[in-house]
């Protein structure tokens, strides 16, 4: 329990932390979601049994594409968002 | 060389999906710390502005029928008109409030769309249960920007859109050209494949 350090912030960093960390935690969930799907449901990832499969069923793979939503919005959206989210903590 | 068809929904799937998750971030954040990049403010609407471009080429290349034309083509005038002006509050160019009525009105054409043209009953198949509910979820979601016209700085209402959204991701990536639905398929609808 970190309530030495919790008492010596104001509320408003308080909650901007808690918010941060949703942020951040929403692409990793968002990736994490894609892989158990694909351990669900290995036969949707036609990568791993790439003979015979015809262009679409290569080139589109469900739980790839969950997993790919993370990752663009991981880096380039959640990343920006929490140094910005940062440097108003600190402003304030 | 055209894709089955539920890989389309599950291509709009991902966009949905992203689209959910900027406005989750932009609730959290708040409008103050999500306005510091200019391009940050023009990547939902953006998005929703794309996604309405993309629905061009579903009306042309999946022309079922009559109803499937005019439904994707309202649709894809609706979400573009929805976008526009959203990317035009964004940058400054309009000012009326009224004109965030045109998300409440895009999302309910997006769900009048998807219930006009599944002319199958819920149980039919799983595709025809996914559009009949991504239908009455979208028609039930414009709800909240509408309310969002009149109290928009309400965090509640921006949630439940944003989760809204979210959800309306995993009922495109549910979607299956022919599957059973709670173990219910149509003898109609030919033979499941995977």
């Amino acid at each position: 329990m970190e309530t030495q350090l919790l008492r010596e912030l104001p509320g408003g960093r308080v909650l901007t932390g808690a918010r941060a960390r949703i942020i951040s935690l929403l692409g990793p969930l968002t990736m994490a979601a894609g892989v158990v799907w694909a351990i669900a449901q290995p036969y949707r990832l036609t990568l791993l049994h790439p003979h015979r499969q015809g262009f679409w069923w290569l080139a589109v793979e469900p739980p790839l594409l969950v997993v790919a939503a993370g990752v663009v919005f991981a880096v380039f959206v959640a990343r920006p968002l929490l140094e910005d989210l940062e440097e108003a903590d600190g402003a304030a | 060389m055209e894709p089955p068809s539920e890989m389309v929904h599950w291509l709009f799937g991902m966009g949905v999906l992203f689209l959910g998750l900027l406005m989750l971030a932009e609730v959290l954040a708040g409008p103050a710390v999500w306005g510091r990049r200019p391009w940050r403010r023009y990547l939902w609407p953006g998005l929703a502005f794309a996604l309405g471009v993309l629905m061009w080429p579903v009306m042309t290349f999946f022309t079922n029928s009559a109803i499937h034309m005019v439904a994707h083509g309202a649709w894809a005038q609706a979400l573009m008109a929805m976008g526009g002006a959203e990317l035009g509050l964004a940058k400054g160019k309009l000012h009326s409030r009224w004109w965030k009525l045109a998300t409440p009105i895009g999302i309910a054409v997006s769900g009048a769309a998807f219930l006009v043209h599944e002319q199958n009953g819920w149980f039919f198949a799983r595709s025809a249960f996914l559009h009949h509910l991504v239908g009455w979820t979208l028609v039930g979601a414009s709800l909240f920007p509408l309310a969002l016209v009149f109290r928009p700085r309400s965090a509640a209402l921006q949630t439940a859109f944003a989760l809204c959204v979210v959800a309306l991701s995993v009922m495109l990536f549910s979607d299956r050209d022919l599957a059973p639905v709670f173990g219910h398929l149509s003898p109609l609808a030919g033979p499941p494949h995977r």
